[in-house]
């Protein structure tokens, strides 16, 4: 028996659970809530690295973590909400890496602000996302292979054209040009709250989750988001803009390799032109844990938060807990299973008591 | 769970006493760990505190390389009665976050490289200001003492391709080809700028694909291949000097192979004469001092090097040195 109807009495014989006792279904409703498992795994995990890592609860390292999740989370939304689209993008980790690399060296070759330069990356990089929703719909090819090409290609041009433009493999650093000081501020600065230093990356991490749930749950392109993940021909024929929503989905994925190329460019005054493969399957990973199906149609903005902060406690626990960082992989391949069996099992309970 | 068949555990004792009974007597883990006995291993040499110092490396997973420094410290730690952390990440801003969490971890000391200088800017200075005091290795000599750090120790890139460029000179060769096995990696850019400075012939630079072997073969036997007047082949890691001599019997090409860095391979390879020669930085001293400079200016108030880098390359090995160095780079301290 499910243990969601073991406190109460049973349900008399050819009724359904449902009907009978509404505060089951609002049970019920709380388990298959996607992100159900991840904050179990969350709270665990914390638990764990309270108990083992000397100093894990200290305010500086727990805003350390909260750093380390932000970068990962900002990425981790717009990535799960394309997942809940039914579609996934493997160019996302490289991405953030040209938006940034666009955004240094216009400002550097055409001597602008550089907020120029960072208005020139955001209209380059929202292109490089209405190119690959452009190609997946017009084509019809799996959003795999459009996206391993985009990746494939982003990684060349980001190596070819900063060897071609700058002669090095990183970028000249911009940290002396006018706009600076107030870009840096936007996307890389540190604000002081309690005395502990707090990355503003927190804060555009948590607004895109707030921007992304209400998209989600409050609008109609949030049903469509759905409705397109679920069954992409049903969607069109009761009236969807399939190819609109797709194409839109992956210009969010853009939007937040903008604001991670952003800070990247204005923490560290230079790029590196050969950085971001393999981040892509970081996030993809974050939005899995935090319960985004593989096959589209279910999962949550929210979760894709937990899951980024899962990542980040587990990568900096693991150095707070003085251990081998070799084992790290082993780690989060282990969690990455847990957490997804779990949400299946909870999902498969929820919907045999239906 | 369905118990297993006789037939498995027959099979599976039948293996275990084969593994057993066939131990071979040279080499192995058994030799491994007879040698490490035989170091002076769980002895401290100092009195002072117990003292943690961090590591934080721009290592990729599972290099022999970072294997070598990581032994060098290891051992200074031992003897400084030290806490050694080790951790590492490729990606510049991980390697950051991973200096901040040594820092909230309130560690006594930081051993930190600068391969991407600017991206470690921001948390070495917080390191500074919480008055952990933080020591340069490997790579960002430039960049290290405008950054606060105590000293720097290793070896100058752009020195020790210069270093390969006069003696490629010196052995009369006409036309190189330096072989860099990571796109992206500005050390490595340097290193092959340097051999072009100081090599009175022509250098080409080659990009390969470090991640997979048969393609770094394949590239390199191709240019030779194409290219006859090619008469030496330079490597910026000792496990790609290995396959550009077999890339070199593919091609038939008459090409010295040279190298930077040493394995047992490469020694090994020096000594019969394969190799050319071999330039080392001595990763196992990086280590070693990097600890035990630090353990010295917390004891003692000491730096080494007078604010400038404390060089510990480029050393150029031949045949004459490689019987010696084979024994060092068996047991992975050279």
């Amino acid at each position: 028996m499910s243990g969601t109807t073991t406190d109460r009495p049973a349900a008399p014989a050819g009724t359904s659970v449902a009907e009978t006792f509404p505060r089951t279904s609002a049970l019920r409703g709380l388990l298959t809530r996607p992100e159900l498992g991840s904050v179990v795994g969350a709270i665990a995990v914390f638990v764990f690295f309270a108990c083992a890592a000397d100093g894990f609860l200290r305010a500086s390292s727990l805003s350390t973590v909260l750093y380390a999740s932000s970068v990962i989370g900002i990425m981790a939304v717009p990535v799960a909400l394309l997942m809940i689209g039914g579609e996934f993008d493997l160019s996302a980790g490289v991405m953030v890496t040209s938006s940034a690399l666009v955004s240094s060296m216009f400002s550097y070759r055409m001597t602008a602000n550089v907020w120029v330069g960072v208005g020139v990356s955001l209209l380059v990089t929202l292109a490089i996302g209405a190119f690959n929703g452009f190609m997946l719909t017009r084509t019809g090819l799996p959003s795999f292979i459009v996206t391993l090409g985009t990746f494939l290609m982003l990684t060349g041009m980001n190596l070819g054209l900063t060897k071609l433009i700058d002669g090095t493999v990183s970028t000249k650093t911009i940290g002396d040009m006018e706009g600076f000081p107030s870009a840096h501020a936007v996307f890389a600065s540190t604000l002081t709250i309690g005395g502990v230093g707090v990355k503003v990356t927190i804060l555009w991490w948590l607004g895109l989750v707030a921007v992304a749930s209400w998209i989600l749950l409050r609008t109609r392109t949030g049903n469509w988001i759905f409705a397109v993940g679920g069954n992409k021909d049903a969607a069109r024929a009761v009236g969807v803009p399939v190819t609109r929503t797709k194409t839109g989905l992956y210009m969010g994925v853009a939007l937040g390799a903008w604001i991670c190329g952003q800070h990247l460019l204005f923490s560290f005054d230079a790029v590196q032109s050969g950085e971001g493969v393999g981040n892509e399957l970081i996030y993809i990973i974050a939005a899995v844990i935090g319960g985004c199906l593989i096959t589209g149609g279910h999962g949550s903005a929210i979760g894709s938060a937990v899951g980024a902060l899962l990542f980040g406690m587990t990568s900096k626990g693991i150095v707070f807990a003085e251990w081998n960082p070799d084992w790290f992989k082993f780690f989060l391949g282990a969690m990455l299973l847990l957490a997804t069996l779990l949400n299946t099992w909870v999902r498969r309970r929820a919907e045999a008591t239906k | 769970m369905a118990r297993f068949p006789t037939w498995v555990v027959i099979a599976l004792t039948g293996a275990l006493s084969l593994s057993l009974a066939g131990c071979s007597s040279t080499g192995g883990k058994r030799a491994e760990d007879a040698r490490k006995a035989a170091a002076a291993q769980g002895r401290v040499a100092v009195n002072t505190p117990r003292w943690t110092f961090a590591m934080i490396t721009h290592s990729g997973d599972g290099d022999t390389f970072w294997d070598i420094v990581q032994s060098g410290a290891k051992q200074a730690a031992v003897k400084d009665n030290i806490n050694f952390l080790y951790s590492h990440d490729a990606q510049a801003q991980q390697q950051a976050q991973l200096v901040d969490a040594a820092v909230d971890k309130k560690v006594d000391g930081i051993i930190v490289t600068l391969a991407k200088p600017e991206a470690l800017k921001a948390a070495v200075a917080r390191a500074e200001r919480a008055g952990i005091p933080v020591i340069t290795v490997n790579s960002g000599s430039a960049q290290s003492k405008a950054y606060g750090a105590l000293t720097h120790i290793g070896q100058d890139e752009s020195v020790a391709g210069e270093a390969v460029g006069q003696e490629l000179t010196d052995r009369g060769r006409k036309k190189v080809l330096c072989v860099l096995h990571e796109q992206g990696n500005v050390g490595h850019e340097q290193r092959c700028a340097g051999v072009a400075k100081t090599f009175s012939g022509t250098v080409e630079n080659l990009y390969v694909n470090g991640t997979n072997m048969p393609d770094v073969q394949a590239a390199i036997g191709a240019r030779l291949q194409a290219d006859r007047s090619v008469d030496a082949v330079v490597t910026l890691g000792a496990p790609y000097a290995d396959t550009a001599v077999k890339a070199k019997a593919d091609a038939g090409s008459r090409a010295e192979v040279d190298t930077f860095d040493l394995n047992a391979k490469v020694a090994a390879e020096l000594k019969d004469g394969t190799l050319g020669f071999a330039v080392d930085q001595q990763p196992y001293l990086q280590g070693y001092q990097a600890v035990d400079l630090l353990w010295l200016y917390k004891y003692n108030g000491d730096v080494l090097g007078g604010g400038r880098p404390v060089l510990t390359g480029p050393q150029i090995v031949t045949k004459d040195q490689a019987a010696t160095l084979e024994e060092y780079t068996k047991r992975g301290t050279r």
